[in-house]
């Protein structure tokens, strides 16, 4: 590296790394420079005049945002001639401001109002009429107010060089320079707010937020983002137990000030009124509104019952890849030991266990890659996946990486995927192609040349370029699942540096679902329901004995209803009969079907009971993201007549005869902490909001059946039943546009 | 439909450019000389020509005052209001096209034959007060003058050229 620079900011000496912006320097020294258009992280603008410096043996004042520190500089911030300057620049960009403070959305955070507060004069010498212009709807989340704009081109730069969707340009000169969106009046985008949330000014507002409250009036809670696998902080603006706004408001973890249009806008379902709030129970074939006694002690009746009369494993439960690790570790004790069977099961999305499995095979568990792997990698390996869509924030950060500092992004897709923009290498195949070309990577079988478009050819191609890679951040989709991740383990091994992987799976707790054993073979931690030692490790925490062989996979399942065998099936958080296609014929056949949802889905409208669970706004926990790293989710507020599944547990447990000691989810996580291999967790890492990586290490079983994994290809609008009752992402009519398409 | 002989000139003009956005401008002229304005058609075939995204060329048509996204009349008349212009009578001359086409700043005739706009320094001072009729000029001007011209213009009604 090269030397440090060493200048002078207002008598302070200051040394910093050579090619230091002036005005980050002086935020070593505590001097703050005002700015509007620098935004650390996108490319400099010097548009609006705001960082005046002196620089002495320079003529005039200086831009701090776009000067480069020099060895021996002598800068001064605080001059008469600099005051002066600031003062200017404010008056001109207040000259067809309306300054409408008091009204505006943005009063009490506005960047403008601050400004002036602090460096402003407190008259103008335009006394001419202000030149208006009537506020714009760019699209039902977006709005734009041209008089509060000061051109600072942020919200364009961050479409541009963050989204990569440049769905902004300037319109016509002058004074009546204006923001303008991509298809005349109206904007066609990813509906992100990014734009929103970096206007320094009320310019751009919120469709959901704006004008519904003063920011000093809400309570602010982080949290974490509930719809995809990424595990986006948030921080939920809410009033008398309403949400109204989200954004990562100390830009803090690992998305900053990232969030996609689902974690902006799409937590609205929580106010949603069609959220169930009271229990019912199907009585004469109709579903009635019940009180939660009745609710548990019919469904503790009959579990009773059909536990007596057809034995453990004439019961099933499917779990939930969108509840806390907490909930999820608590069912499957409540599988194992009250219900007594392995019969558990979720939907799968990607292939953890596998991937734990090789790793832990190959020596290798330090080798699970991260977020932040992804926004330092150098090479980054894409194996069947639409990140755009299904993980908005790893593209957000391929993105950041590729064009921070040049990172190599190879793609294996089926279809054109947008991030083809970054690619340095893309290989499109066929149907079941990802698989085959990992395969003939390592050499292991030949290539199917029809399932690559441009054959041999352009795999040979691929092949050679992947191998200046080194460090290799590897991410793999659902294409890759069982023994393939096993081969492609290998080859990512064989590879100089420290290759690391990463499995790319749906929904906010995927991982965590899987990690917390809410599979038929695998016990918390993924080892063998069939290992005896590591059976026994939680039979003697629990003081239960726990069922000795592998339980049914889903489709199992679903085949056991069909046959009869399964009389009972509880599902918390799932809708199988959607995802599994469970029809309502095959689902009549049970004797008892119990359902904890935050809505009536297809399949809480066949239930037997129906429960209505709390949402991840009103409990605590964790949940895991897809790369495995935890993180805490807080309480915002309470919904009344819901319970979290972790409650509705600890009472069915309860009443089946069980005395469990939970008093809280910390209860539950301290168990897991201790318990689940990986999972050995710093809490104070986790309390001050960090996503705290794990390493699970174990010998699962083989993948049953391929098909068991497989992801919902949502678009970027979509995350099942929780987007399903979003306003605001059925709201815009991008939502409507096939997976797959680019904005 | 671009018409194949604007397209042909699309590609002459292109390979003039050692870059190929800087043809934009030029581009955008010969567009809106066959059609009377720029069409959303126009606006991706150039975008898509040029390698850049549509929302650049709309940026350079809100730019340059000379280049419109929606029809105008056949006529555009620019008056110029600016310093040379404004001293020797330009906001008078401006004032009696208003009139008598009635029709103000960027407005057009219900018959779409004239337009009518206010623009700033044509260049022309040494002509002052003067105007833009499309891409002809017209100096020295006088009510007189103006009423002969936008007679004449009317009289060349565009329906009846071939
Ligand atoms: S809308 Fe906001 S972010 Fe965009 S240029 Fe105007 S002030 Fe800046
Ligand atoms: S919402 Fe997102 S994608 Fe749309 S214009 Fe704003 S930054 Fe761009
Ligand atoms: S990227 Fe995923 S976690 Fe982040 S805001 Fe979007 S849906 Fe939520
Ligand atoms: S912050 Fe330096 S010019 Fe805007
Ligand atoms: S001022 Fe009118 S042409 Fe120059």
């Amino acid at each position: 590296m090269a030397d440090p620079i060493t200048l002078t900011i207002d008598g302070k000496p200051v040394s910093v790394a050579a090619g230091t912006l002036l005005i980050d320097a002086a935020k070593q020294v505590s001097v703050e420079v005002p700015s509007f258009c620098y935004y650390p992280g996108l490319s400099l603008q010097g548009a609006c005049r705001m960082c005046l410096v002196s620089i002495e043996k320079m003529p005039k004042l200086q831009t701090a945002c776009t000067t480069v520190v020099t060895n021996g500089m002598v800068v001064h911030t605080e001059t008469p001639e600099v005051k002066n300057a600031r003062k200017s620049m404010l008056e001109m960009l207040l000259t067809n401001h309306p300054l409408d403070c008091p009204v505006c959305d943005k009063g009490g955070e506005c960047e403008l109002q601050d400004a002036v507060f602090r460096y402003g004069a407190a008259e103008t010498r335009f006394l001419e009429t202000k030149i208006h212009e009537d506020e714009k709807k760019f699209s039902n989340l977006v709005y734009y107010d041209r008089p509060r704009c000061i051109l600072c081109y942020r919200c364009i730069r961050v479409c541009d060089e963050g989204m990569d969707v440049n769905a902004y340009g300037i319109g016509f000169r002058a004074a009546h320079s204006e923001i303008i969106p991509n298809r005349g009046e109206h904007l066609e985008c990813e509906e992100c707010g990014m734009c929103i949330d970096i206007c320094p000014v009320g310019a751009l507002t919120s469709g959901t937020y704006r004008y519904k409250t003063r920011p000093w009036e809400l309570t602010y809670t982080g949290t974490i983002c509930n719809h995809c696998g990424d595990g986006c902080k948030t921080t939920l603006s809410v009033r008398n137990h309403e949400v109204i706004r989200a954004n990562n408001r100390d830009h803090s973890g690992i998305n900053g000030e990232f969030l996609c249009v689902k974690g902006r806008f799409g937590w609205d379902f929580v106010n949603n009124p069609q959220r169930l709030t009271l229990p019912r129970i199907r009585r004469n074939g109709k579903q009635e509104e019940s009180s939660w006694e009745e609710a548990l002690s019919l469904t503790a009746d009959k579990l009773k019952s059909i536990l007596a009369a057809h034995g453990p494993d004439s019961v099933a439960v499917v779990g939930s890849n969108r509840t806390t690790n907490e909930e999820n570790y608590l069912l499957q004790r409540f599988s194992r030991t009250v219900l007594g069977t392995n019969n558990i099961d979720h939907h799968r999305t990607a292939d953890f266990s596998s991937l734990v499995g090789a790793l832990t095979a190959a020596k290798a568990t330090d080798r699970y890659a991260t977020m932040e792997n992804i926004v330092g990698a150098k090479h980054i390996f894409l194996i069947g996946n639409d990140p755009t869509h299904q993980h908005p924030l790893v593209a957000y950060q391929i993105r950041q990486a590729v064009r921070q500092h040049g990172a190599q992004l190879y793609v294996i897709s089926q279809g054109d995927i947008k991030l083809r923009r970054q690619a340095a290498r893309y290989l499109q195949v066929q149907l079941g192609g990802e698989a085959a070309v990992v395969s003939a990577l390592v050499g292991a079988s030949a290539l199917p040349n029809n399932l690559i478009a441009g054959g041999s050819e352009a795999f040979g191609a691929f092949a050679e370029s992947l191998k200046s890679a080194v460090d290799l951040v590897i991410l793999f989709g659902d294409a890759i699942r069982g023994d393939e991740v096993r081969t492609m383990v290998r080859w990512g091994l064989s590879m100089p540096g420290e290759t690391r992987f990463a499995p790319l799976g749906d929904y906010a707790n995927s991982r965590g679902a899987a990690d917390m054993g809410m599979l038929p073979g695998n016990l918390p931690g993924y080892a063998p329901v069939t290992d005896e030692s590591a059976r026994r490790k939680f039979e003697s925490a629990w003081g239960q004995a726990t069922p000795i062989s592998s339980g049914l996979h889903i489709k199992a399942v679903a085949e056991g209803i069909e046959a009869g065998r399964i009389k009972a099936l509880l599902v918390f958080g799932s809708n199988p009969a959607r995802t599994f296609g469970l029809s309502k014929s095959t689902l009549a056949k049970l004797e008892l079907l119990f359902v904890a949802e935050l809505f009536s889905t297809e399949t809480a409208e066949c239930a037997d009971v129906v429960v209505p669970a709390t949402s991840f706004a009103e409990k605590s926990g964790t949940f895991t993201n897809t790369f495995g790293q935890v993180q805490a989710l807080k309480k915002t507020m309470r919904k009344a007549g819901t319970k979290s599944d972790l409650e509705i547990l600890l009472a069915l447990a309860r009443l089946l005869g069980h005395k469990w000691s939970y008093q809280s989810a910390d209860d539950v996580l301290r168990e897991i902490i201790a318990l689940v291999p990986g999972y050995a967790i710093a809490l104070p890492n986790l309390l001050i909001g960090r996503a705290v990586a794990t390493r699970p290490e174990g010998t699962p079983p083989p993948l049953e059946k391929p098909d068991l994994i497989f992801s919902s290809r949502d678009n970027l609008f979509g995350s099942g039943t929780l987007s399903r009752y979003s306003w605001a992402l059925n709201s815009v009519d991008e939502a409507r546009k096939p997976y797959g398409h680019e904005f | 439909m671009l018409s194949d002989a604007l397209k042909q000139k699309f590609d002459a003009v292109i390979a003039r450019y050692p870059v190929k956005r800087s043809a934009i401008v030029p581009l955008l002229m010969f567009a809106q000389d066959e059609a009377g304005h720029v069409t959303e058609e126009a606006i991706q075939e150039i975008a898509q020509r040029v390698g850049v995204r549509p929302i650049e060329v709309i940026e350079d048509i809100g730019y340059y005052s000379m280049l419109h996204r929606r029809p105008i009349g056949r006529y555009n008349l620019q008056v110029c209001t600016n310093i040379s212009c404004m001293l020797r009578g330009g906001g008078a001359i401006f004032e009696h096209c208003s009139k008598k086409l009635g029709i103000g700043h960027k407005q057009t005739t219900p018959d779409g034959t004239f337009s009518l706009e206010e623009v700033e320094c044509l260049g022309a001072c040494c002509g002052a007060p003067a105007m833009q009729v499309n891409y002809d000029y017209y100096e020295n001007l006088t009510p007189e003058t103006i009423d002969a011209l936008i007679d004449g213009l009317r009289k060349k009604n565009p329906a009846s050229e071939t």
